[in-house]
């Protein structure tokens, strides 16, 4: 074996074939569904994967309180309506509820700053199940922390609940930033930038090797139109995560199937106009910049 | 001249499969609409969800045209979803809108959920292929061929546990497992050769 060898050339069959299911996902749409029928909706919409929970971030805004796990038996009631993948969040740090999750057979567990965080300095150890996890970030040392941990797929966090894409952006520019400044490093530099950005060694190597991540990149957290879904596909994601856009606006029906389609055709400004037109009123939405540094979501996890 | 393999797009893990057609030395590109398909000698269907890819055929016109150029002969890989969407029954989903053209019953997600997804060796008997090393599939949330219902005209090119898991009928290729995800080209590099040179 190469000493050279990449850190992701490790890594273990089951990581492996974690990390397929993730690349299954790419290029479409995974949405956040409260009820078997939303779920019912955004398969026939073409959604690529739902993420089962109580209440769309939005509507976790709205609420304030703690925001745990959703009920098994919600969850069970998704699983049985749809038979595109399952998802559901568990809170960072609560491995228990991450247990739970792996126990109902929920597809992948994202491990969300959307939910109430459980633990303020240590995140879950995914290496320790054999259920795949996706986790958040804002910029590559966040990305690697997670993928450390065992995350098989990265999503950046934006602003969820906020129809805002701003702080999706922010992120997922500032993601990209990181990864294009290691590739131009000589390799005597590397160290320090693991350092300076709190990575481990190994990934940052592999990433200033590749100039990717190890795992798919998706977006999340502020998308609300079909124009903002391929912005995203545009500045890096692979895939798109949609929260409270879709239910939260007039006509979900319509939007659902539009985002897909603008993921499958971000590239294609004409159909994106044909595709954009006559969807109802989107989510009405709230300015990131109007947010106190209370009510930010993605702070939370480390 | 260097061939072109089209690589439906719509969704799923498409770059996968390109990367591996253009590290074989042939030129791959995107299919999302009918004007891509122009200039393609051979079709590759990826793995991914098999509803959201049939949803997006339907949409963007696609299944005709698609058709059209498997009945005349142009070769397919379809791998996972790819299968059942090139498959001629679907069990408890018949109504699936797909392309058909392999005389085989499949079942959707035969193993279960996203825990029991494994990875395990695939016995091979290609022709012209002289390696003898072992295969290793990737099977996630994996479709199953059943036993009782492979056609006369399917030929079984790969077995794990003695289960059909790589089948060839005449210009479709098609595996419930995901080559595109190891770095072992054999599948690839079998279908360029004996499929798309023939």
């Amino acid at each position: 074996m190469s000493e050279n060898m990449n850190w992701s050339e490790r890594q273990t069959s089951v990581w492996r074939t974690n990390v397929g299911l993730a690349e299954m996902l790419k290029g479409g749409v995974i949405m956040d569904v409260v009820t078997p029928e939303q779920a019912k909706i955004a398969e026939d919409a073409g959604a690529s994967a739902v993420m089962a929970l109580e209440r769309v971030p939005a509507d976790i805004r709205a609420d304030g309180g703690v925001a745990r796990m959703s009920d098994p038996k919600m969850i069970r009631g998704i699983q049985e309506a749809v038979s595109i993948p399952v998802m559901a969040k568990c809170r960072i740090g609560h491995f228990m509820e991450a247990r739970i999750l792996e126990a109902l057979g929920v597809d992948f567990i994202d491990e969300s700053e959307v939910l109430t965080p459980a633990d303020d300095q240590f995140h879950v150890d995914k290496r320790a199940f054999k259920v795949p996890f996706v986790c958040g970030c804002r910029n590559l040392g966040e990305a690697l922390r997670r993928i450390g941990e065992g995350a098989v797929m990265i999503r950046t966090k934006g602003e969820a609940g906020t129809g805002d894409v701003i702080e999706a952006v922010r992120h997922m520019r500032t993601l990209m930033g990181d990864i294009r400044a290691l590739t131009v490093l000589p390799s005597d530099q590397l160290m320090t930038a693991a350092k300076d950005m709190g990575a481990p060694f190994d990934l940052v190597e592999e990433v200033a090797r590749t100039g990717k991540l190890p795992v798919p990149n998706f977006s999340a957290g502020g998308v609300a139109t079909p124009a903002d879904a391929a912005l995203m596909m545009h500045l890096g994601a692979e895939s798109v995560f949609v929260g409270s856009g879709i239910f939260k606006s007039g006509d979900p029906v319509k939007r659902a199937k539009a985002i897909v389609e603008a993921v499958v055709h971000y590239n294609d400004p004409a159909k994106l106009a044909e595709i954009s037109e006559d969807l109802g009123e989107p989510m009405v939405g709230i300015n990131c910049d109007d947010l106190g540094d209370k009510e930010r979501l993605a702070v939370r996890g480390w | 001249m260097v061939q072109t393999v089209g690589v439906l797009a719509l969704q799923g893990a498409f770059a996968k499969h390109i990367a591996m057609f253009r590290q074989l030395g042939l030129h791959a590109k995107e299919v999302r609409q009918v004007s891509d398909l122009d200039g393609v000698h051979g079709l590759c269907i990826p793995g991914g969800e098999s509803t959201a890819m049939s949803k997006m055929m339907v949409r963007w016109d696609l299944l005709s045209p698609l058709k059209e150029r498997l009945c005349s002969g142009m070769p397919v890989l379809g791998t996972c979803a790819g299968l059942i969407l090139l498959s001629n029954h679907v069990r408890d989903w018949e109504e699936l809108p797909r392309l058909g053209g392999l005389d085989v019953t499949v079942q959707r997600n035969a193993y279960g959920r996203q825990i029991d997804s494994f990875g395990a060796p695939v016995e091979l008997n290609l022709a012209q292929d002289k390696s003898t090393s072992p295969y290793s599939g990737v099977f996630i949330r994996a479709p199953r061929i059943e036993e009782h219902e492979v056609g006369a005209d399917v030929e079984i090119l790969g077995t794990r546990a003695g289960e059909a898991v790589l089948v060839r009928q005449g210009n479709i290729l098609a595996a419930t497992f995901h080559p595109e995800l190891t770095d072992d080209d054999r599948i690839h590099r079998w279908f360029i050769n004996t499929m798309m040179n023939s």
